[in-house]
């Protein structure tokens, strides 16, 4: 590692130097024209997924170990650069009649998508926390963007406060690894940790606030109470945003802590346990309060809430086999809420936001095609078959079983049937009841082309998951 | 024999690429293409299963039409289908049923027409698959995608309590199979890797892991048949789905169940279903006689046919595991007649609701004077319902109450009082809605059965009576298949 090597970060690099160029040519441009900046950020965001997706296959590490571009990290990055550009895609015309449709949303946005991605690919902590933090930093403010609105300032305030709290812990936590282990480096640490060298409690100390840090981060219960309030403040736009590409850079930065470096056998049972906990928890948590909603944006932050416990199962597991079920859960988890906020913006216009369940009533009759997509999403979420969401289940549990959890996915699936009632309040909404509101629904050619192939990606997907299965488990094979 | 085409899986997408494109005919502007195409579909759907029978091999040994192809390379999963002498007339009896349900909605459903054709085509090709499915994971992502389509028709063209009886419907039934899920997991982790339902046949188990296996699957499939005490959903659901689902959930969904035990339950494991054969058999029963008696206070015509099929479903499983041919082909049977007697009166139900907008029994009399060929019809019905000889009703459960007989005498007396109560309830309801004197002047303005009306009712009054009079061509498909699934059952997998 003596020679500097920046292929790696290419796609990091590239992105870095574009952010730059167009918050300077942003400036130059009058609101008239403020569609070149959208564009050169949606060319940002292929041009990088491409550079990602190009990357030599293989373990390559740089900058001297701090950064590491592995099968993991490739695959992540690319499916964070898609789901950033859908989302902006899906936002334009919502951000535009909200005076969202500027600079500054794409510049953030970007940021944001360059902090995913150094999370993804970080293999040292001061790396992993960086990542973290310019991904948070810049989601803060996206969703302080619409300053007049009292919601969406109070938002922006929790999730700032509720955040830095979460980074404390989490460095609280990792300093005592540190002092355990001596190094901040992945590798090292995990090394340091299978020679039995390191002092057994304070690491396990460490471990709790670790944990602790990443259930904040994941929204996990009894580290939730953040999450329903930003879902909800948020402009739609921004909770599409911070609803899908981070949880794939989460998962990434929750493998590399948990698995890697604090994958040791002692250290795998405690932390194993930690999160059967959190997971038990935010099942039950997010599953039934998601009942009680009566406004579709808290409604899905609860059921988020609810599917990161399914995919810590994968997680928890401990086993290689469990990372890629809980890879592939994620994966498909962002593509299918991508589509239901989407939709959600769809039936948004000026001056009126479609945010209550009711605003769905009769949808089926308004445009039975969006209607059509939202039963898939829909059914994707409460895992029945044949779209997506089930495949999704059936590897965290098989995942589970295989450990020899069984009572752990019989409980899980008890409450994936709780779940299933909320989902299907939304397809009784839209298909059995009348509708409220007659107002047609305006949408241009690209959002409905997205919005197809987001609808029909969960089903095609659903009859043939096999391919993306074996992408996510090989992805994990080779980097762990 | 291989006649090149894939025939099953024709069998399968046929009607659900029909349902597609009959969707995408969209509004109901175009309701009259939307019919035509979904007719075409569902006939097209019903000629292909016509090589399918006569094709077949009856005295052949295991499964036929086998396809196999890779689907899930992670989890070896493989779009495997086949199918023996069970499959096959479950296979028919749906395809043919889809045809009278599209003829039947064909002027009663008037509002998004596209999207009720749709739904039945698509679930009529779903549920081929569950029939031909096997692999476990292909079988239970069928089974489970029956529920989207009923769960819409029920709530989307339904009566009233609509919107209560769907949901109930689609939880209960979710609740049951999110168990199996589970076995189906454990299953693949115990035989090292596979979805096989063949494989899982020969892998042997340890008596518990085979009770909690058998008590997983009895969660789905006793829901989904539905055997006393987890019924309740089904007169719900019935009350309140259009004619067309009520046909369907009646004639083929609950026969998912039955199917279910025959498939997975009954050769998985053998040992756990012979030491729990008691506990089913006393379910069975208790639904023959219990919710016979409840039939007989039924006040709505639609809720006593749904009790009345929950009494005749309490036959199939006894007959399952009597764990005798007779018994056991008589169960196959009873699901075979059932399916046409419960469409037929359920089509009668309907065709009376069309022209008077109730079910209430109180609402009607004197039927027949204004309807007189409606009600020869449902006479006919009615009386195979009652189980009388010359009928497929009859055929069913005289042999399962012959196989009850070979096991206990207290069984088959019990199962024997279901021709009384049967007849009871059934005719009682017949004699106060058809005959005495005209109730109303509603009834007063009947109109008899139209043409479009006959094609259906003749229809399966050929079918009912065909099969009562000449069972053989059935029982002989049946033969191989069941001795085989009995012997395999009889061997002891611990």
């Amino acid at each position: 590692m003596d020679t500097l090597n920046l292929l790696p970060a290419a796609p990091e690099i590239f992105a870095l130097i574009m952010v730059c160029a167009i918050l300077i040519v942003d400036l130059f441009l009058d609101d008239s024209r403020r569609h070149v900046s959208f564009m050169l950020t949606l060319i940002t965001l292929l041009v990088t997924a491409v550079l990602a997706a190009a990357g030599a296959g293989g373990v390559h590490h740089a900058f001297n170990g701090m950064f590491v571009a592995d099968p993991m990290a490739q695959s992540l990055k690319v499916f964070i650069c898609i789901s950033v550009g859908a989302m902006l895609v899906y936002s334009r015309e919502y951000a535009r009649s909200r005076g969202l449709f500027r600079g500054e949303f794409f510049v953030l946005a970007l940021f944001a998508t360059l902090g995913m991605m150094v999370m993804v690919s970080a293999s040292h902590f001061l790396t992993l926390y960086l990542g973290l933090e310019l991904m948070s930093l810049s989601l803060y403010s996206m969703v302080a963007l619409s300053r007049d609105s009292a919601a969406a300032t109070e938002a922006a305030m929790k999730y700032f406060v509720l955040g830095a709290l979460a980074s404390g812990m989490l460095l609280y936590g990792l300093s005592m690894v540190y002092g355990a282990t001596g190094s901040l480096q992945i590798a090292e640490v995990a090394a340091k940790i299978a020679s039995h060298h390191a002092n057994q409690t304070l690491l396990v100390f460490g471990l709790v606030f670790v944990v602790a840090g990443l259930g904040f981060k994941l929204g996990a219960v009894p580290f939730h109470m953040w999450l329903p309030d930003v879902y909800h403040g948020a402009p739609t736009a921004v909770t599409l945003l911070i609803g899908s590409a981070p949880e794939l850079a989460t998962f990434a930065f929750v493998l590399r802590i948990l698995a890697v470096a604090l994958g040791g056998q002692g250290l795998l049972v405690e932390w194993q346990q930690m999160l059967i906990l959190l997971a038990v928890l935010s099942m039950a948590v997010g599953n039934v309060t998601a009942i009680a909603q009566t406004n579709i944006k808290r409604m899905l932050a609860y059921s988020t809430i609810s599917h990161m416990g399914f995919m810590l199962l994968g997680i928890l597991s401990g086993s290689v086999n469990g990372y890629g079920a809980a890879m592939f859960y994620i994966v498909t988890y962002v593509l299918t809420v991508a589509g239901a906020f989407a939709v959600i913006m769809l039936l948004s216009r000026e001056g009126f936001e479609a945010e209550q369940l009711d605003d769905f009533k009769g949808l089926n009759q308004r445009n039975p095609w969006y209607a059509f997509m939202m039963l898939l999403i829909m059914f994707s979420l409460a895992g029945i078959p044949p779209a997506v969401g089930f495949y999704a289940k059936l590897t965290v549990f098989q995942a589970v079983i295989d450990k020899g959890m069984i009572w752990l996915a019989v409980v899980a699936v008890l409450f994936s049937l709780v779940g299933a009632f909320y989902y299907l309040r939304v397809v009784k909404l839209m298909y059995f009841d009348a509708p409220q509101d007659s107002a047609p629904l305006h949408s241009t050619v690209d959002v409905r082309a997205l919005i197809s192939a987001n609808g029909l990606a969960i089903l095609v997907l659903g009859l043939l998951p096999g391919g993306l299965m074996e992408l996510c488990q090989r992805a994990i094979q080779a980097s762990l | 024999m291989p006649s090149g085409l894939p025939l099953l899986t024709l069998v399968i997408w046929i009607p659900i690429v029909a349902g597609v494109v009959v969707l995408a005919t969209g509004s109901d502007r175009s309701a009259r293409l939307a019919r035509r195409l979904a007719l075409l579909g569902s006939v097209v759907g019903f000629l292909v299963t016509l090589p399918l029978w006569a094709q077949f091999d009856p005295a052949a040994h295991g499964m036929q039409f086998q396809e196999l192809h890779p689907w899930i390379s992670r989890f070896h999963v493989n779009y495997h289908l086949g199918i023996d002498g069970v499959s096959l007339l479950l296979i028919l009896l749906n395809s043919f049923t889809t045809v009278l349900i599209v003829i039947a909605g064909w002027h009663v459903i008037e509002a998004r027409v596209s999207q009720y054709m749709a739904a039945f085509l698509i679930l009529s090709g779903v549920m081929n698959g569950v029939f031909a499915a096997l692999d476990g994971l292909l079988f239970y992502v069928f089974f489970e995608a029956t529920l989207i389509p009923m769960f819409i028709i029920i709530g989307v063209w339904g009566g009233p309590n609509r919107v209560y009886a769907a949901v109930k419907f689609f939880l209960y039934t979710l609740l049951g199979s999110l168990l199996t899920l589970i076995a189906l997991i454990y299953l693949y982790n115990a035989a090292d890797g596979s979805f096989a339902i063949l494989d899982w046949h020969k892998l042997k188990l340890g008596l518990s892991a085979q009770v909690l296996v058998f008590l997983a699957f009895l969660m789905a499939f006793a829901v989904k048949v539905p055997m006393w005490p987890v019924h309740t959903w089904l007169p719900d659901a019935h009350v309140e789905a259009p004619t067309g689902g009520s046909v369907v959930l009646a004639a083929i969904m609950l026969k998912l169940g039955g199917y279910g035990f025959i498939r997975l339950s009954l050769p998985i494991a053998p040992d756990a279903s012979h030491s729990l054969s008691g506990f089913i058999i006393a379910l069975s029963l208790i639904a023959v006689v219990y919710i016979g008696l409840v039939a007989l206070v039924q006040t709505d015509m639609k809720k006593l046919i749904a009790y009345s099929s929950i009494s005749h479903m309490g036959f199939v499983t006894m007959g399952l595991f009597l764990f005798n041919a007779i018994g056991f082909e008589g169960a196959v049977l009873q699901m075979i007649s059932h399916g046409f007697v419960s469409a037929a009166l359920f089509l009668c139900v309907g065709v009376l609701y069309d022209r008077l907008h109730s079910r209430q029994i109180a609402d009607y009399g004197g039927v027949v004077n204004t309807m007189p060929v409606f009600a020869a019809f449902f006479m006919l019905f009615a009386m195979a319902n009652s189980g009388l000889p010359g009928t497929s009703g009859f055929v069913g459960e005289f042999q399962v109450i012959l196989g009850a007989m070979k096991v206990s005498f207290w069984y088959a007396a019990l199962a024997a009082t279901t021709l009384m109560l049967g007849a009871a309830y059934t005719l009682w309801m017949y004699r106060r809605v058809v005959f005495g004197a005209i109730a109303n002047g509603k009834v007063a303005s009947l109109k008899d059965v139209n043409a479009r009306e006959i094609v259906f009712l003749s229809a399966l009054a050929v079918a009912v009576l065909a099969m009562g009079l000449w069972p053989y061509p059935m029982g002989e498909v049946l033969h191989t298949s069941v001795s085989d699934i009995l012997s395999h059952v009889a061997q002891s997998k611990l």
